[in-house]
């Protein structure tokens, strides 16, 4: 799962696709999760470092995290995406 | 070195809500870097918000709507040249294109310039004949039908899904979701723009526009694409956002190399869930929203100029992504006396 490489996000937390024009704005936590998958780390990876450094549960975690990351495919800002489009 | 000093006439003042390109193209022709200018408008009416822009255009000249004919619009011309002599003239609607183009030969031996799509190439991308525009290039377009008579609304039901648009000739188009409104909407738009009026399939989607600039030899000059960000009532964009699609800039090149487009132009398409382009509209000149490709590194109506005065000018190869322009309204003061001028003399 990689966030496309053109995808800018401010630190303010406001993610721009260039291609698209579309602008979305992200919490904290999002934009963490933003950056761990420009870092290309899997998802298990991402659960990890998320689980060490804040109080929830798996189970909770692992809902949010499926459902951001439908929210991104959705909206076109995975290299998947891209792919399947293409 | 000194910069040449041109004299440019630009028409489409009307900075209204549904505004015409003049007034962006002025403000793009004050920044250009290889001359200065004179600018002279060329209104139709006498309340177009551009003719008292003192500070944006230097004299403004009122001149005869297309409807009073070629001949009407030469004399008038060459009496503005008598006064100005005009070195250049930029006309920004799509209504009044066909007597510019008709004129461009005999302007030209009054030593007045333009940069226009030849009538072959303004008559082929007309909205009436965008199916087989579509099919010679080769460009994917929605299904369109042009129809003159009310009678034959009900045929459309076999053919068309619902909804459907209903396109005016120059302007205007709205959504029609059954064939009472299809009727409703063909009685207003031609009551305003004439027949025919265009059937066209409805593609969901997002709708962007891609503004540029051919040397009618095929080379693209200048492209930038946009996708509209706030969209008023008449569905012109208010706000709107430089993007970096290759697709568009893709569609975009195909188009100016396979039509060979000579000038300013506005592609309207629309991008489907599939991500598949449809080409809506083809505008035959620069559209309202021009100076956001100023902003972002492209002075198009400055290129236009330089190549309508013969020069050769380098395409431009790069643009900002993700400006935006936001428009905004303006009330200005006018003393009455102004209107007047303009009104009953048809100059200020």
């Amino acid at each position: 799962m990689k966030l496309k490489k053109n995808v800018a996000i401010s630190e303010a937390g406001l993610l721009f696709n260039p291609v698209t024009g579309e602008s979305f704005s992200v919490n904290p936590i999002g934009i963490e999760i933003l950056n761990l998958l420009r870092e290309e780390k899997s998802g298990s990876q991402i659960h990890d470092i998320i689980l060490e450094k804040y109080s929830t549960d798996k189970t909770t975690l692992e809902k949010d995290y499926n459902d951001f990351i439908g929210i991104l495919s959705h909206n076109n800002l995975l290299e998947s995406d891209e792919k399947a489009k293409a | 070195m000194k910069k040449q000093k041109l004299n440019i006439a630009v028409t489409g003042l009307n900075a209204i809500d549904s505004p015409g390109p003049g007034v962006s193209v002025i403000r793009a022709l004050r920044e250009a870097a290889s001359f200065d200018t004179r600018i002279i408008g060329l209104s139709y009416e006498s309340l177009e918000p551009g003719i008292f822009m003192h500070d944006l255009i230097d004299r403004t000249y009122s001149i005869p709507y297309p409807v009073a004919g070629i001949d009407t619009l030469y004399e008038r011309l060459q009496y503005i040249q008598e006064k100005e002599n005009l070195d250049v003239i930029i006309p920004n609607f799509d209504a009044e294109l066909y007597p510019f183009i008709k004129l461009e030969h005999k302007l030209k031996a009054m030593g007045i310039h333009m940069f226009l799509p030849t009538l072959h190439q303004f008559e082929e991308r007309h909205k009436m004949n965008l199916n087989d525009f579509g099919k010679k290039y080769n460009i994917l377009v929605p299904k369109s039908k042009v129809i003159y008579d009310l009678h034959t609304v009900h045929s459309l039901v076999s053919e068309f899904s619902f909804p459907m648009i209903v396109k005016g000739k120059f302007y205007d188009a709205s959504i029609a979701y059954s064939i009472e409104q299809v009727k409703t909407y063909f009685n207003k738009i031609s009551a305003k723009w004439g027949l025919p009026i265009i059937i066209q399939e409805f593609i969901h989607g997002t709708e962007f526009n891609v503004t540029g600039l051919g040397d009618g030899t095929g080379k693209t000059i200048a492209a930038v694409p946009m996708r509209k960000q706030y969209i008023t009532d008449k569905g012109k964009a208010w706000g709107g956002i430089s993007i970096s699609d290759e697709k568009m800039l893709d569609m975009t090149r195909k188009f100016l190399r396979a039509t060979k487009w000579r000038g300013g132009f506005e592609l309207e398409l629309m991008k489907n869930k599939d991500g598949e382009l449809y080409l809506l509209e083809i505008n035959p000149r620069l559209p309202a929203w021009i100076y956001l490709a100023v902003g972002v590194g492209q002075n198009i109506p400055e290129a236009l100029v330089n190549l309508a005065l013969g020069k050769k000018v380098k395409p431009f190869t790069e643009y900002a992504v993700g400006k935006m322009f936001v428009r905004y309204s303006w009330d200005m003061i006018v003393d009455r006396e102004e209107f007047e001028q303009i009104s009953i003399y048809g100059e200020l």
